[in-house]
């Protein structure tokens, strides 16, 4: 095994988690403001539908981007109107969401395209192309540092880098801003940010909106980055790998971005037999690597790695006064 | 039980008498969906072609989940359609079950194999077809490394795999035949992204042609292949238009025919296996437009002299499915 394939291992690695860390860091403004977010997956769905849907309608990928952030966004709503105005149970209104999302993509698209539930293949200014990083060329030649540089970091469509500068955008808002702090603290303690004066119920809207925002951009990933147009169900649980990802994490961002690369690089892992076989001296069942992430999540939440606590208030509805 | 049972018969049989009047024929098609443009949408041209020719009209169901899958049938069977065609493997355990209940109904099942009187079973001789576009992958590839990306991990699969690698050997015993299963739930029908991390991951092994039999997996790995310049190979339904000039060719599955077929035969048909190989018309490789820059003529040939050997019976593919054991690869 050479170092070719270790660059090969670790490029597919940063595509496969892309997706989950967007996923992860909604889910993590979300869950940190008191909202369990369930309804990750129906959110990626919705949104690589859409965005497949406008690309190839507009014939631009950036409408489309717009279009399924939209998306995502209304499912994100609609998910604060339940669980925060009505004050509904949040996990039954996620399921909701994935079922209704599993449906209705599916629905709208056999409908608009008739091409039985997916779109047609995305060609063109409708698709993420790979952009090249600077000087990706002429560094390419240089041992060990030129393939780091040009073949695993350079050649990817631009959310790749977008969802990797979330990470350190995620850490200064929530933990070096008076925004980040009230909205961690609606997710411990909502009464004490209530007598402070400070909105919950905005607090908690703000947060979810951003989830949806970054669920968007994910299921946009899928849809016109990683592949050429939307297939039903595309989402195949990426949505639940992100939520094991984030307990994973113990909620934080930099250890979200850990979390997404090991479960990335499991995924990837299980794609290449002949590194597994490299690697292990047994045969190792790749369904094992497949499952990986939530043998680890269970490891982690039954408390033998560290503990898992999640944001106290999680998933209570806040009520002002009984 | 037994009460329940009779119940349940006597019940049935009204519902029959009732509905022997208009016995529309019906079609349920599997998980993948209707329009999966591979083996659904293949079975949805033979009924509506069968429906264009004859001016008669069928019923359908699309499954939504596993847990229908009973329901569907009884209803279907109750309801006085006949005869009742399904198309997957996973209908198999089900028909097992409901068919006695319904004996003057006749089901068919395509894929897999339930011995009742009033079943006909309609299975494949994928290895054969997957052979000959296995000789067309390892005449097109110049690396010789070919790919096969499967859906789920099931031994129909895996008889798709072995009969692609033999007709690999046969044409260049020194090949490497990379094969992968996108996994082993029903999900692995529908993860194009699966299928194109993939397909990567076999380019980068070396692999230039890539045979993809796995459902809505596969626009995935044909998309993925298209983009790295490589050839990938469509299956069931001919997929060579999704990529004009990209797509070597596809294994393709009359399905169609075989649910035309049943329409045409209607109630009181033959029952009994059905085997769609070679010699029969059952499976093919695909030629059009799209694909015939790509082939030259001496490969052709030669495919078509091993098809002509393969029906006639000269020359035997080893079948998976008959022992669970391929000669030239390992699982």
């Amino acid at each position: 095994m050479g170092f070719d394939t270790v660059i090969q291992v670790l490029d597919s690695t940063l595509r496969l988690s892309t997706p989950l860390l967007l996923a992860c860091l909604a889910g993590l403004f979300s869950e940190r403001s008191g909202i369990f977010d369930i309804g990750l997956e129906a959110k990626m769905l919705v949104a690589a539908f859409f965005s497949a849907a406008v690309a190839y309608t507009t014939g631009s990928v950036w409408i489309g981007l717009l279009a399924g952030i939209a998306a995502s966004l209304v499912f994100a709503g609609i998910h604060g109107l339940a669980s925060i105005t009505f004050r509904g149970n949040q996990l039954i209104s996620g399921v909701a969401l994935n079922f209704l999302a599993s449906g209705m993509t599916v629905l709208i698209a056999q409908s608009w395209f008739k091409q039985g539930g997916r779109t047609p293949s995305l060609i063109g200014g409708a698709r993420f192309e790979p952009i090249d990083l600077p000087f990706a060329g002429s560094v390419a030649g240089v041992p060990i540092v030129g393939p780091i540089y040009s073949d695993l970091l350079s050649g990817h469509s631009v959310l790749v880098y977008v969802a990797l500068l979330a990470v350190p955008a995620t850490w200064w808002l929530l933990f070096r801003t008076r925004f980040g702090l009230r909205l961690r603290a609606v997710g411990e303690n909502p009464a004490a940010v209530d007598t402070a004066g400070v909105s919950v119920v905005g607090l908690r809207y703000a947060a979810v909106g951003i989830a949806g925002v970054l669920c968007g951009i994910a299921g946009a990933y899928l849809a016109t980055g990683l592949q050429a147009g939307f297939v039903k169900e595309m989402t195949a649980g990426r949505g639940y790998i992100a939520l094991a990802a984030l307990i994973f994490a113990k909620w934080r961002p930099w250890h979200a971005l850990g979390a997404c690369w090991l479960f990335g690089l499991l995924q990837a892992l299980a794609l290449r037999t002949d590194v597994v076989e490299a690697i292990f001296p047994f045969r190792m069942p790749v369904q094992l690597l497949d499952s990986m992430p939530y043998i680890l999540t269970v490891v982690i939440l039954a408390g033998f790695v560290g503990k898992a606590i999640p944001p106290r208030a999680g998933g209570q509805p806040y009520v002002k006064e009984r | 039980m037994t009460l329940m049972r009779s119940i349940l018969g006597a019940a049935a049989g009204l519902a029959l008498t009732a509905g022997a009047v208009m016995a529309d024929p019906a079609i349920i098609f599997d998980l993948g969906g209707k329009f999966d443009k591979s083996f659904n949408e293949s079975a949805f041209t033979g009924a509506q072609r069968w429906a264009e020719e004859t001016g008669g009209k069928f019923r359908e169901i699309e499954m939504q989940s596993e847990a229908q899958r009973e329901q569907a049938l009884r209803r279907l069977a109750e309801s006085g359609s006949n005869p009742i065609v399904m198309t997957g493997f996973a209908f198999g355990n089900v028909l097992e079950q409901v068919a006695p209940d319904y004996p003057d109904t006749d089901f068919v099942i395509i894929d897999a194999v339930v011995d009742l009187p009033n079943v006909r079973s309609v299975v494949f001789s994928e290895q054969e077809g997957s052979y000959l576009v296995g000789m067309m992958a390892a005449e097109a590839s110049k690396t010789g490394t070919v790919g096969f990306i499967g859906g789920m991990d099931i031994p129909l699969i895996r008889k798709f795999a072995c009969g692609y690698a033999q007709g690999v050997m046969a044409v260049n015993p020194d090949a490497n035949v990379i094969v992968n299963m996108t996994g082993t739930t029903p999900a692995a029908w529908n993860d194009p992204v699966k299928g194109s991390e993939l397909t990567q991951a076999q380019i980068s092994q070396g692999a230039d042609v890539i045979y993809a039999a796995a459902g809505g997996t596969g626009v995935g790995v044909l998309q993925a292949a298209a983009d790295a310049n490589i050839l990938s190979i469509g299956v069931d339904s001919n997929q060579n238009h999704m990529h004009p000039g990209k797509v070597l060719t596809s294994m393709v599955k009359r399905v169609d025919n075989a649910v035309e077929k049943a329409f045409k035969d209607g109630p009181g048909m033959d029952s009994g296996m059905m085997v769609m190989g070679l010699s029969n018309g059952g499976v093919a490789y695909a030629l059009d437009e799209y694909n015939d820059s790509l082939i030259k003529p001496e490969w052709k040939a030669s495919v078509d002299a091993a098809a002509a050997k393969i029906a006639s019976g000269e020359l035997t593919v080893h079948d998976y499915m008959s022992d669970n054991t391929c000669p030239v690869i390992n699982f």
